[in-house]
C-alpha cells in the first residue's frame, strides 16, 4: 500500500511547497529553505519511486477508492517514473541555481513559488492514467508558466508571451476537443481502458482524433510547422527559469505523445507514421538553421530545442523497440544537457551583462573552469564521442538505417555538423575571441553566488559525462521502459486490475 | 437536438477562427472565447443529450433507470469552463499590459521579442 502511494508524493509535494511558498513570501531565506527542501525530497521520492517500478513494474493507484477506468488513476510505468526522477533532477538544479541568479529580481519569491507550481503540473501530466486529467495537468502546467513568463515583465516580454499564451491556449482547446470526442464515442477517460476500445472505432474516426491529438500536442512540442512560439518567447525569460522551460514544458508534450500514440490510438502501420517521419526531418532542418542565424546564446539555444525535438521523436516514427529505446535516451540525455546550456549561458550572461555574442569573449582565459563546463554539454549536444549525445545520436540514427529510412538517417547526420557549427560559433566568440573593448564591465559575483551558478552546471556535466563512458545500464532502462511501452498489457493489468 | 447543437458548435468554431485571424489582439481573444464555447457544446453533444432523466439512483435499486442524461461530460464542461475562465481574465490582463505598453493593439506590432539583434 505504501509503496503505491509513493505515486502521489512526487505531486503533492510541490504543491504543498506552493502553499507554504506564498505564507511564506516575505521572507527570503524561508523561501529558499522550503524551495531547496521541497524539491530535495521530490528527487528522493522520485527516485524510490522509480526503483520500485524497475524491480516490480508498473504500479497504479486510484484516487478516493474509485476503482478504474470508473475513477481517476495515478499510473507509473518505467517511462513516466524516470521522466519524474529527471524532472526533479533539474527541479533541484534549477532552484539551486536561481538562489544566484533570480536573486534582483522584485519578484523574487513569487518565482519560486511558481516554479514549484509548474513542477507540479508537470509531474501530474507524466503520472496520471487518465486523459481529461492530463488536460487538466497541462492547464496547470501553462497557467505557471504564463505566470514565469510575465512576472517583471518588461515590453519584450510581454510581446514574446503573447505569441507564447495564444498559440498554447489553441493547442489546448484542440485537446480538449480531442479528449471530448474520444470520450464521447468510448464512454471512457482511462487511458488503459482505452487500450482496448480503439478497435471499435472506425479507422475514419481514429484518423480524425489521431490528427488532433498530434496537431496539440506538436503546438506543444514545438514541431516542424507550429514551431513559432518557442523561438518568440524562450529567450526573454531569465536564465533559470529558460533553462526550466526548455528542459521540460516540450517534453511533456513528447511524452504525451508517446503514450497516446502507443497505449491509446496506437499509430503503427498508419499514414501519421509516415508523417511523422517527415515531420522528424523537418524540424530538425528548420532548428538547425534557425539556430545557425542567431547572435545571442540564448536564441540559438532555443532554436536548438527544435532541432533536437525532431532527433528525438524520431523513435515515434519509426516504431520499432530499437528506435523508441534511442528516443527515451535521448529524451532523457537531451532534458539534461539542454538545461545545463542554458545555466552556463545564464552565468556568462551575468558576468558581462548581456548574452549577444558580439558582447563577451575572452572566458577561455580569464575563467577555464567555465569553459571546460559550457564545452562539455555543447558537445555533447552536437554528439561528440564519448559523451551522452554521441550514444543517443548513434541509437536513434542506427534504428533508422535499420529501417532503410536512409533520408532520415542522412539529415540527421548533417544536422549534427550544423550543429557542431552553431556551438563553434559561440566557442569562437565567447571563449577563443579577446573580450571586446567596449565590454560593460558588470558588478563583480561572489564566491558564494559563482559556487550556486557552478553547483549544478557541473553536476549536470558530469551526469552527460557517466551517461557517456556508462551508456550500457542507461540503454537498458530505456529498452526495458520501451518494452513496457510497446507492449501495454503490463500497464493495463496495473491499472485495471485482473480481468 | 444534436443537429441543432452540432450547428450551433460549428458556427461558434468558425466564427472563432475567423475572428483569431484578425490582428487586433481584442478580437483574437474574443475568437477564443467563442471557440472555447464551440467546444464546450461538441464535448457535450457528444456526451450523448437526453431528456429523460437526472442520473439518480433510485432508493433500492444499484443502477439508475435506463435513460438518464450522461453527467460526466457535464462535469468535464465545469471543468473546462472554470479553466477557461481563468486563462480568459490572465488573457485579459495581458492584453491590457501588451496594449498600454506598446500603444497599439495590433499583433503586427508587438514584435520586440523578435528583433534582430
Amino acid at each position: 500500500m505504501m509503496m503505491s502511494w509513493l505515486i502521489v508524493f512526487p505531486v503533492i509535494f510541490p504543491l504543498c511547497g506552493t502553499f507554504f511558498l506564498y505564507l511564506f513570501r516575505k521572507h527570503h531565506r524561508a523561501v529558499i529553505a522550503v524551495s531547496w527542501a521541497t524539491s530535495g525530497f521530490g528527487l528522493i521520492v522520485s527516485i524510490l519511486l522509480m526503483d520500485q517500478v524497475y524491480i516490480l513494474g508498473p504500479q497504479a493507484i486510484a484516487l478516493g477508492s474509485w476503482p478504474a477506468p470508473f475513477g481517476v488513476v495515478f499510473a507509473a510505468d518505467l517511462l513516466s517514473a524516470t521522466m519524474v526522477a529527471v524532472t526533479w533532477l533539474i527541479g533541484l538544479g534549477v532552484v539551486v541555481y536561481a538562489a544566484a541568479d533570480l536573486r534582483f529580481n522584485t519578484s523574487y519569491t513569487r518565482f519560486h513559488l511558481l516554479i514549484h507550481f509548474l513542477l507540479t503540473g508537470v509531474n501530474g501530466a507524466f503520472l496520471t492514467g487518465d486523459l481529461f486529467n492530463l488536460y487538466v495537468w497541462f492547464e496547470v502546467m501553462l497557467i505557471a508558466s504564463f505566470g514565469l513568463m510575465t512576472l517583471d515583465a518588461d515590453t519584450t516580454q510581454i510581446h514574446g508571451s503573447i505569441k507564447y499564451v495564444f498559440l498554447n491556449l489553441i493547442s489546448t482547446l484542440t485537446l480538449l476537443l480531442a479528449i471530448g470526442m474520444l470520450y464521447g464515442a468510448t464512454g471512457m477517460l482511462n487511458m488503459a481502458g482505452l487500450h482496448f476500445k480503439y478497435h471499435t472505432l472506425s479507422p475514419g474516426f481514429v484518423s480524425l482524433l489521431s490528427g488532433l491529438f498530434l496537431f496539440s500536442f506538436s503546438v506543444k512540442s514545438a514541431l516542424f510547422p507550429v514551431f513559432a512560439w518557442l523561438p518568440a518567447s524562450y529567450h526573454t525569460l531569465p536564465s533559470s527559469i529558460a533553462a526550466l522551460f526548455a528542459a521540460l514544458l516540450t517534453k511533456v508534450g513528447i511524452y504525451a505523445m508517446m503514450r497516446i500514440f502507443t497505449l491509446v490510438l496506437p499509430f503503427e502501420g498508419t499514414v501519421w507514421q509516415t508523417i511523422f517521419i517527415v515531420l522528424s526531418g523537418l524540424t530538425m532542418l528548420t532548428g538547425v538553421l534557425g539556430a545557425a542565424s542567431r547572435f545571442t546564446i540564448k536564441k540559438i539555444l532555443s532554436f536548438h530545442i527544435i532541432s533536437q525535438i525532431g532527433y528525438i521523436i524520431i523513435g515515434l516514427g519509426v516504431y520499432t523497440r530499437p528506435a523508441l529505446a534511442g528516443s527515451i535516451l535521448y529524451l532523457i540525455h537531451h532534458i539534461i544537457v539542454k538545461a545545463n546550456l542554458f545555466l552556463v549561458g545564464g552565468f556568462l550572461n551575468r558576468k558581462f551583462g548581456s548574452d549577444h555574442l558580439s558582447k563577451m569573449g575572452g572566458v577561455y582565459r580569464s575563467m577555464p573552469l567555465v569553459a571546460a563546463l559550457f564545452l562539455i554539454p555543447a558537445f555533447s549536444l552536437a554528439g561528440f564521442p564519448p559523451l551522452s549525445g554521441f550514444w543517443s545520436k548513434f541509437a536513434v540514427i542506427r534504428a533508422s538505417l535499420e529501417t532503410g529510412h536512409t533520408i532520415l538517417a542522412a539529415t540527421a547526420l548533417l544536422v549534427g555538423i550544423l550543429t557542431v557549427y552553431s556551438m563553434l560559433k559561440i566557442w569562437n566568440q565567447v571563449f577563443w575571441e579577446a573580450a571586446p573593448a567596449d565590454a560593460t564591465s558588470s558588478p563583480p559575483v561572489s564566491l558564494t553566488e559563482t559556487g550556486l551558478y557552478l553547483l549544478p552546471i557541473s553536476i549536470f556535466a558530469l551526469i552527460t559525462i557517466i551517461i557517456g563512458l556508462f551508456p550500457e545500464p542507461f540503454f537498458q532502462h530505456a529498452e526495458r521502459a520501451t518494452v513496457q511501452l510497446l507492449d501495454p498489457t503490463i500497464y493495463v493489468k496495473a491499472v485495471l486490475g485482473e480481468r | 437536438m444534436h443537429m441543432l447543437l452540432s450547428l450551433i458548435t460549428g458556427m461558434l468554431v468558425a466564427a472563432g477562427i475567423y475572428l483569431m485571424l484578425e490582428r487586433h489582439l481584442l478580437r483574437i481573444l474574443f475568437g477564443f472565447i467563442l471557440l472555447s464555447n464551440g467546444i464546450n457544446l461538441a464535448i457535450l453533444t457528444a456526451g450523448r443529450l437526453s431528456k429523460e432523466a437526472l442520473p439518480i439512483i433510485p432508493p433500492g435499486a444499484v443502477t439508475p433507470e435506463d435513460s438518464f442524461a450522461n453527467p460526466l461530460s457535464q462535469a468535464l464542461i465545469l471543468t473546462a469552463i472554470v479553466i477557461g475562465f481563468g486563462v480568459l481574465i490572465f488573457c485579459l490582463s495581458l492584453t491590457y499590459r501588451a496594449v498600454s505598453d506598446s500603444g497599439s493593439a495590433d499583433a503586427d506590432h508587438m514584435d520586440r521579442s523578435e528583433k534582430r539583434e
